[in-house]
């Protein structure tokens, strides 16, 4: 009984954002919302998410923390570097061939994915044509990922990741040491565009070849789910790659036959022309 | 020792059966699901920490001396019975309320991801008392807050045996916290639990354990 009042709290919470606050995070999968929650609620001190709720609808101070707890996501730059490698190896000779190029990084959070991106173009000799779209729907998520500014202490992990994703220089190449930060280098930022964009309620706004979208349709139901997808369908130029996580795929989706396994044993497919 | 009262209730059978281990863990695993019958009537659900690079090997190694499918848990997938489920490595496993799997790259717990405490917590949210959890040996405090949730939410608890465990930490971590309805070695483990699954669903009446 006490899971289902605790489901129907959540629910309604959820609802109460949207109409209030016009975030939609009614389609998200709702076991990792309700852990999420459970540590604002211990973190901001309430007892329930109805105490929750109420506060959040009468102090305007609430949502923004709130906001952090449901949307935040740490990653490593090169974060699954089997993936970044396939990347290099298999996708960028062919994204070679375009005079010109635009990537979109959708649910970019802190901004550690569109920065390996930056660096592997640069790397490749293709980051001079290319912008990077990086979107995501916390407003202070982006404002980090464009400062671009990195915890030294996470770089030990970021270098060995670019090591084993074939990274050809130092990563220290990238960025330069400001006491206990990295702060990533201006020259791979200014080919990054960071903008709000939701996946739940935005539509397509530019024709890009290759969409990176990598755990977070974990975080959606099956629709929401169907409605991202059908998104990069429409985003993507004909034959263009969408990387998905590890765990993610378009099988069951309703955009299934809209893209083909590009074949190189990691979750890259291609739009079918 | 006396039989888990919560066997008593024969309407009540366990509907899945989560395990959570860690250093010292893998060969009572392999124990555990060697032991499971060729038909059972609820799902297994296991998480066991490990590199999170190492190869995806586990799911054959666990395979190999199991009567059931072992497979890995898929996003969305439903939860089904007489199924063995691994948590893939990387991610945090949890069980929706609608009894589908979900994953998560949310932060490591106790420095582990997948963690036992986030499959754990979730699943009590999903199966209540129609959980049997059991916490095997680890050198971690991962799992412990997962199974005192899942003791007060009614549900079977089986610690490994301290003195049993090769880490023993990880069971002494849950026996701080709480008293489980068993505490057992891994020949105990693979010797009652099929018969507490077997139990519960035809007579409603358990085997006294031990």
């Amino acid at each position: 009984m006490r899971a289902e009042i605790t489901d129907l709290e959540i629910r309604l919470l959820l609802e109460a954002i949207y109409q209030r606050f016009h975030y939609d995070f009614r389609q998200y999968a709702l076991a990792s919302v309700r852990r999420r929650l459970q540590q604002a609620l211990s973190a901001m001190h309430c007892d329930s998410i109805s105490g929750l709720q109420e506060r959040l609808l009468h102090d305007e101070r609430v949502f923004p923390r709130l906001l952090a707890f449901l949307t935040i996501q740490v990653t490593d730059l090169f974060r699954d570097p089997d993936f970044f490698l396939t990347l290099r190896q298999q996708v960028m000779p062919l994204l070679a061939t375009y005079p010109s190029l635009k990537l979109w990084v959708a649910g970019c959070s802190t901004g550690e994915e569109a920065y390996s991106y930056a660096i592997l173009l640069a790397e490749e000799r293709l980051l001079e044509r290319t912008l990077i779209y990086a979107t995501d729907i916390n407003a202070d998520s982006l404002r980090r990922a464009k400062a671009g500014v990195y915890s030294l202490d996470r770089l030990r992990q970021f270098s060995l990741n670019y090591r084993a994703a074939g990274g050809r220089g130092s990563l220290s190449d990238y960025y330069h040491a400001d006491r206990d930060n990295a702060v990533m280098s201006p020259a791979l930022r200014k080919h990054i565009t960071f903008a709000d964009h939701s996946l739940a309620t935005d539509s397509t706004f530019s024709e890009v070849q290759l969409v990176s979208c990598r755990n977070v349709l974990i975080y959606f139901d099956r629709e929401l789910q169907d409605r991202a997808l059908g998104l990069f369908a429409e985003t993507l130029c004909p034959r263009g790659f969408l990387c998905l996580g590890t765990k993610e795929s378009v099988r069951f989706s309703a955009h299934a036959t809209r893209f083909d396994d590009a074949g190189f044993g990691q979750r890259i497919y291609r739009r079918v022309d | 020792m006396t039989a888990p009262e919560h066997c008593s209730d024969a309407a009540q059978p366990p509907a899945a059966v989560v395990i959570g281990g860690s250093a010292g863990s893998l060969d009572v695993l392999r124990a555990i699901v060697g032991s499971l019958p060729e038909q059972l009537a609820c799902a297994v659900v296991i998480v066991l920490h490990m590199a999170p690079r190492a190869p995806e090997g586990l799911t054959e190694v666990l395979a190999r001396g199991c009567a059931l499918p072992v497979q890995q848990a898929q996003d969305k997938e439903p939860v089904q019975e007489g199924v063995v489920y691994l948590a893939p490595p990387g991610y945090h496993l949890l069980i929706e309320s609608h009894r589908a799997f979900a994953l998560s790259v949310d932060e490591p717990v106790h420095f582990s991801r997948p963690s036992i405490d986030v499959l754990f917590e979730s699943a009590c949210d999903a199966y209540g008392r129609q959980l049997l959890a059991v916490l095997l040996s680890g050198a971690s405090p991962d799992g412990a807050a997962g199974m005192l949730e899942a003791h007060r939410r009614g549900a079977i608890t089986i610690v490994q045996a301290p003195d049993s465990a090769e880490s023993p930490s990880m069971p002494l971590a849950a026996l701080a916290l709480f008293n489980p309805t068993c505490v057992w070695t891994p020949v105990e483990i693979t010797r009652e639990l099929p018969a507490l699954l077997a139990d519960c669903r035809t007579s409603g009446a358990a085997r006294s354990p031990a």
